[in-house]
């Protein structure tokens, strides 16, 4: 973000994730910044991160001043963050200058200055070139010189000294209780004054920073939550008051066939906000995991962040459901971070998610669930420190599975009881149906931003193959799940097979009495065949009659003379052979 | 407080051990010279034969700061005898240095 907008000339960036952000560039550059805040809080540790990443990020060497711990103390402490403070002493990239006041072994007489404080920090500024400079407590000062009419009037003396010197100074101090500080520096310090806070809510301890004041610039004026992590200081960014991230047309695959049949036959968006919400044991987790895991499985990096169950228990738990889920953990490409969700606060828990989304760079993330980070805490603070983890994710084209425990027996299972709903893009609705003694699992997809969605529910079968959708049985009057659909399917199908029996009876039937019909076709027509063989045999009987007639009268008449024997009539009958 | 109580200069000097004072300044200034002078004065009165100053300068040797944990200018450090000890300031009130010194006044 910082890359494509030129920091600003006046000021000094401090590396610090998200401190750069609200400051709109970092801190005031060749001017003093002042730091205060309770005891624990974090002062110290920003000092010198301000001071660390100068060096090695900015090339800018820097000056420790410490008048607390000393020097060995100080490397001690810092050393979990990956500071190497010796190594950087060694490399001439910081100084760090012990300075310490016994009490007790001080008299006062007479007129005196703090010239030698004056001396010993330009001799360490000359000594390796330093730009930045840190002075980490300077109001020790106040309980080790008894004359603090002299000390006020040299600390004003110090912080013109460093502006005119053209340092980037932090200087730190305690918080008072009417003051800012305790003694009042910011009097004297005016550029830039950030307060550091620790509150403890309901035994949860949340540190925030605020930037009370910035001469000259804009900044963010809000209280951001920040973290003191493994890498370092890490201030939750305002990036949340943009909404302008990319909007992808790729599609993720959730890893269940039947569920992205659902959502358009491709899955959800890359880059959006998946809510699955349900009652307990609807298989919220089982649906992350699956999503996970299919991440994986396309070789791309998935992060899960789960705060019921540690991560060997998820390996274990989800392998009953056939997703395994320790190749991936092996071969780097998840990662599971499981806490409690009392370990910190909700704002710590997603500077947690930052750091380690930004560390780990995956393309899925998983949390599960959302609802335990919100545990006896006000819906109030939820939904904007949420929009500001979904807003940062989306930014960085992460799809992600938030999953949610809602209350069964709610009013409206639709309820979602951190009002987070409207941010997200796919919004999945597990519910258990309790019929017929027993009890089944069915999903159905609420909404599904900018996507043609299925508007069945579906039932959720968990078993040791996997994950899968079957339809549900959607009688007449009624939607059956589990054993009662398993019933009324059979008995379905067995009334579909004595139908089809019946049929077959029919048609049997049918073709019997075709063939009978038939047969006496046949005998009918044998029938006719005989009955015109006798006419026919008639006929020729009576031909042959008539012929041996005619032979014989002719045969008489030859016999009696032939025609003139006659009375004429037996020409007439002579028949034309 | 009042020192007329004192006890004999040579118990004085046989109790005490060499002072290894040193005077850090920072320049030519007033102060300075008006501490130099006021240490001088100090110790040939109080602790003659007894004590060896030593002036730094930290403006020609800053690096010497750190040593002796200077802060404020002029610091008078007391060496030896232990434990070290360090009075601010011009050395104007000569009754506070010998409390900061640890010094019976002599008497004169």
């Amino acid at each position: 973000m910082l890359a494509e907008r030129p920091p600003t000339p006046s000021k000094a960036l401090t590396g610090i994730q998200g401190l750069d952000e609200i400051t709109g560039g970092g801190l005031p550059a060749g001017r003093p910044t002042l730091i205060c805040g309770t005891a624990g809080c974090g002062k110290t540790m920003l000092a010198m991160e301000f001071l660390v990443r100068g060096a090695t990020q900015f090339g800018e060497p820097g000056v420790f001043m410490m008048f607390e711990e000393n020097a060995a103390e100080l490397s001690a402490n810092v050393r979990p963050l990956g500071f190497d403070l010796e190594k950087l002493a060694a490399q001439k990239m910081i100084l760090l200058d012990y300075v310490h006041i016994e009490r007790s072994q001080i008299e006062e007489t007479g007129e005196y200055n703090l010239e030698g404080l004056f001396i010993r920090l330009g001799h360490a500024i000359d000594s390796i070139g330093a730009k930045r400079v840190v002075l980490d407590t300077v109001e020790a000062l106040f309980s080790g010189l008894p004359n603090h009419a002299i000390l006020r009037a040299e600390l004003r003396r110090l912080f013109r000294w460093l502006k005119d010197r053209g340092m980037t100074a932090v200087i730190t101090g305690e918080k008072g209780d009417a003051t800012i500080t305790r003694y009042g520096l910011e009097e004297y310090v005016a550029d830039c004054v950030i307060v550091l806070d620790q509150r403890i809510a309901e035994q949860i301890c949340t540190r925030r920073l605020r930037v009370v004041k910035y001469r000259g610039t804009a900044h963010g004026t809000n209280e951001y939550p920040f973290l003191i992590g493994e890498r370092g200081f890490s201030v939750l960014p305002i990036t949340s008051v943009h909404l302008d991230h990319k909007a992808s047309a790729a599609r993720v695959p959730t890893g269940i066939a039947r569920l992205d049949e659902m959502l358009g036959g491709k899955g959800v968006f890359r880059g959006s906000s998946v809510l699955v919400s349900g009652s307990p044991g609807t298989g919220k987790s089982s649906i992350g995991a699956k999503f996970v895991d299919a991440a994986c499985r396309r070789g791309e990096n998935a992060l899960l962040f789960a705060y019921e169950e540690s991560s060997a228990q998820i390996v274990r738990n989800m392998r009953s459901i056939g997703i395994d889920l320790e190749p991936w953990l092996e071969k780097g490409l998840l990662e599971i971070h499981a806490s409690r969700p009392t370990l910190h606060g909700l704002e710590q828990h997603l500077v947690m998610m930052h750091d380690a989304v930004r560390a780990f760079r995956p393309s899925v993330v998983a949390v599960d669930p959302i609802s335990n980070l919100t545990l006896g805490r006000h819906d109030l603070d939820v939904k904007p420190t949420l929009m500001r983890l979904i807003d940062f994710l989306k930014q960085q084209e992460i799809t992600t599975l938030f999953t949610c425990l809602s209350s069964d027996g709610g009013a409206t299972p639709e309820d979602s009881q951190l009002g987070v709903s409207s941010l997200m893009d796919t919004w999945l609705l597990l519910r258990n149906v309790e019929f017929n003694g027993e009890r089944n699992r069915t999903i159905y997809v609420l909404k599904s931003r900018g996507m043609a969605h299925s508007n069945q529910v579906r039932e959720f079968v968990l078993s040791d193959a996997g994950i899968c959708l079957v339809d549900v049985y959607a009688g007449a009057d009624r939607v059956l799940t589990g054993a009662a659909r398993v019933a009324q399917e059979t008995h379905e199908r067995t009334a579909a097979e004595v139908r089809r029996q019946g049929h077959q009876r029919r048609l049997l039937r049918l073709a019997g009495r075709r063939k009978a019909i038939e047969a006496q076709i046949a005998a009918l027509q044998a029938e006719a065949e005989s009955g015109a063989a006798e006419v026919s045999f008639a006929i020729a009987q009576q031909t042959l009659q008539e012929q041996a007639t005619q032979q014989s009268t002719q045969a008489m008449t030859q016999l009696r003379g032939g025609a003139a024997g006659g009375n004429g009539r037996v020409k007439e009958e002579q028949l034309p052979t | 407080m009042t020192f007329q109580v004192a006890r004999p200069a040579q118990a004085t000097a046989a109790a005490a051990a060499i002072f290894e004072l040193r005077l850090y300044v920072a320049g030519q200034t007033a102060k300075s010279i008006a501490a130099i002078a006021n240490l001088k004065r100090i110790c040939e009165t109080h602790l003659a034969g007894q004590y060896r100053i030593e002036v730094i300068d930290l403006t020609k040797t800053p690096q010497l700061a750190a040593g002796d944990q200077i802060i404020a200018v002029p610091t008078l450090v007391r060496r030896l005898p232990e434990p070290v000890k360090k009075i601010l300031g011009d050395l104007s009130n000569e009754e506070r240095v010998l409390v900061g010194l640890d010094v019976q006044p002599a008497r004169i």
